[in-house]
């Protein structure tokens, strides 16, 4: 089984985040330090060196999904005025996903206009996990991959393995 | 006691009397009131809080018929609130926590009727930023909470007067939006709005402050094309400027056929490629070529000779294109450089005055010069109409009256131009008068021949 921690030390991310939380809103400090306390199972999301409001993280494909056995990279930014507008989210790692087109930018209605300053960080990763087992080509970002999950669910799920395998190692 | 007067001009307020083409201009207040008028009317049958009253109608787009019967074909008046989300659902029990669950900090604590609390800076901070986004109805901050914070409570939440005063405006333009028969002027700087009576195809509007914008679509009045050509037309434009530009840079007419010819190198030997003409010819003086071998030549020749029918069509098409678009934008800046024609006539006016006539007398070169920019704006779009007029014997009467009007328009023109400062006085106001009379007339039975064709529709139009 594939683990997370391995490709960030928790321990060593935390000293960094400490010596340079003293500038940060309360508000994602406490979220930080909860995400490295207590990950999201299959989830990994650590503060970039030299900014705090940029995460690095990893999300596991889900088991019951196209894209189990990858692990996809997404890059997370948190503007100014979070938590009152949505962080940027982004998949580094290239995926064949009717909701996720070739930059990677991901379509989700809480990343828009459904964001809710009560949201978290935490909350966004589980949507986006929650997005790879459950593709939604009737609300597509990626044209042609969602016609061909709709016309031939069998060869794009097969398409999505393929890329999984040729792109979201480890 | 109010007096006579006071009466007279209530009642005449109270009871506005639309004629058919009679409209209202609106100031910011004016539309405020408004909002007010109909949240009061509708307050008294629903006994809620203005607030409530003002979402309520803004989800009915204001129309208070259709919100009432909705309301009574509903079960009862509670479950018809929470509905429209300006009840709660349920109403979550009072935290004891001092802690604000957005931003982690400590504070007082308070929330909308459905008991979500956070601090009073995060709930400033959340409404200021949908205000941003031009939200008129804003819901709670908890993610699937649905109730829409009530407006005097939003008000409280921002609690400084610039930011209330771009609430207002957020509300004010929300009415105006949804309002089928206001609009705001589009003119800069004018802050106003506009309301008709019954709101009909393609209406031209003045607004006091001179701006002339079409009440449907919201350009300039384009009499006499109708909006969705208009809109097509100007798509157009935006999309085949670029080609114009080009062949406005790199080609040149052919001297004797005036097919455009692009010069792709450097020598000045050409020869047209319409397979009618042949012309040969110098690229520098566009004169015959005689002197046969004096250059070492490298013409420009079109390889894809099997393609050559699908290449002349859509030469053609896009020469028919041009032909319309010169006439077209040409009207406009003939339109801009008349401005300068109106400083210039305002200051002959002056002289003519001081020179013992009347400023009644002068006033015919105003009037002219009116006259003559409303030719040159009715001009310009009806060679927009044009493009899109299939020929036949009612598009042939159309070019003529165009044709007829647009020569006079020029003789007008002209009159202004060039003979103000040589002719004399009584002459020129004699054929200035005339000739703006006239011009009128055209004008009016161009548009008036036009409105005749759509209302029996006899127009035929290219896709």
């Amino acid at each position: 089984m594939f683990t997370l921690s391995a490709h960030f030390p928790p321990v060593f991310a935390h000293v960094h985040f400490c010596r340079m939380a003293s500038q940060l809103p309360r508000r994602i400090i406490k979220e930080t330090q909860r995400l490295l306390a207590d990950p999201v199972p299959g989830i990994s999301a650590n503060p970039d060196e030299s900014n705090a409001r940029y995460f690095h993280v990893m999300i596991a494909g889900p088991d019951d999904s196209p894209f189990a056995g990858g692990v996809f990279k997404l890059e997370l930014f948190l503007p100014e005025e979070y938590p009152m507008a949505a962080p940027k989210v982004r998949f580094m790692t290239k995926i064949y996903h009717p909701n996720i087109d070739k930059l990677g930018r991901i379509c989700l209605d809480i990343l828009k206009d459904k964001w809710s300053p009560a949201l978290q960080i935490r909350t966004v990763l589980l949507s986006i996990q929650a997005l790879l087992s459950a593709p939604n080509p009737e609300d597509p970002l990626a044209t042609d991959v969602a016609e061909q999950w709709k016309t031939n669910e069998a060869e794009a799920i097969k398409t999505a393995k393929q890329w999984t395998l040729s792109y979201a190692q480890a | 006691m109010e007096t006579d007067e006071e009466l007279f001009m209530e009642d005449s307020d109270s009871e506005p009397e639309f004629l058919e083409d009679e409209l209202q201009v609106m100031k910011f207040e004016d539309l405020e009131e408004e909002m007010k008028v109909a949240i009061a009317d509708l307050q008294d049958v629903l006994e809620v809080s203005p607030d409530i009253c003002r979402v309520l109608l803004q989800k009915f787009k204001w129309n208070k018929d259709a919100l009432l019967d909705r309301f009574y074909e509903s079960s009862d008046a509670v479950s018809f609130l929470i509905d429209a989300h300006v009840l709660p659902s349920r109403s979550v029990s009072e935290s004891e926590e001092e802690e604000c669950q957005i931003c982690c900090m400590e504070g007082r604590l308070t929330g909308p009727a459905c008991n979500h609390k956070a601090c009073t800076e995060c709930w400033k901070a959340y409404v200021t930023e949908k205000i941003k986004e031009g939200q008129s109805e804003i819901e709670c901050m908890t993610s699937n909470c649905k109730l829409i914070i009530e407006d005097s409570q939003v008000e409280q939440f921002i609690g400084d007067p610039i930011g209330i005063a771009s609430y207002r405006r957020v509300l004010v333009n929300s009415f105006v939006r949804v309002s089928k028969n206001i609009k705001w002027c589009p003119g800069e700087n004018c802050l106003k709005a506009v309301k008709v009576h019954q709101p009909s195809d393609s209406r031209l509007i003045v607004c006091p402050c001179g701006t002339r914008f079409c009440f449907t679509c919201g350009n300039e009045g384009h009499e006499p094309i109708d909006c969705n050509y208009l809109k097509k037309w100007l798509k157009r434009c935006m999309d085949d400027s670029e080609t114009f530009n080009w062949i406005h840079a790199n080609t040149k007419d052919c001297p004797k056929c005036s097919a455009p010819i692009e010069k792709n190198g450097g020598c000045n030997y050409m020869r047209c490629e319409n397979t009618a003409c042949r012309y040969e010819f110098c690229w520098m003086c566009f004169g015959a070529w005689k002197n046969e071998g004096a250059h070492s030549c490298n013409t420009f020749r079109e390889k894809n000779a099997g393609g050559k029918t699908d290449r002349e069509k859509s030469r053609v098409s896009l020469e028919r294109y041009l032909f319309y678009y010169n006439r077209y934008i040409g009207h406009e800046r003939s339109l801009k450089l008349e401005k300068k024609l109106k400083e210039k006539i305002a200051r002959k006016m002056e002289e003519m005055q001081q020179l013992s006539m009347t400023w009644v007398e002068v006033q015919f070169l105003q009037k002219a010069v009116e006259v003559l920019s409303e030719c040159r704006h009715t001009l310009k779009y009806t060679y927009a109409f044009a493009f899109y007029l299939k020929r036949e014997n009612n598009a042939m009467m159309f070019e003529a009256n165009q044709n007829d009007l647009e020569q006079a328009t020029e003789q007008l023109s002209g009159f202004l131009e060039r003979d103000l400062d040589r002719e004399n006085l009584i002459t020129l106001r004699q054929k200035v008068q005339d000739k703006s009379r006239y011009v009128e007339q055209r004008r009016k039975a161009l548009l008036d021949h036009c409105n005749e064709g759509n209302d029996e529709n006899i127009w035929v139009f290219n896709e």
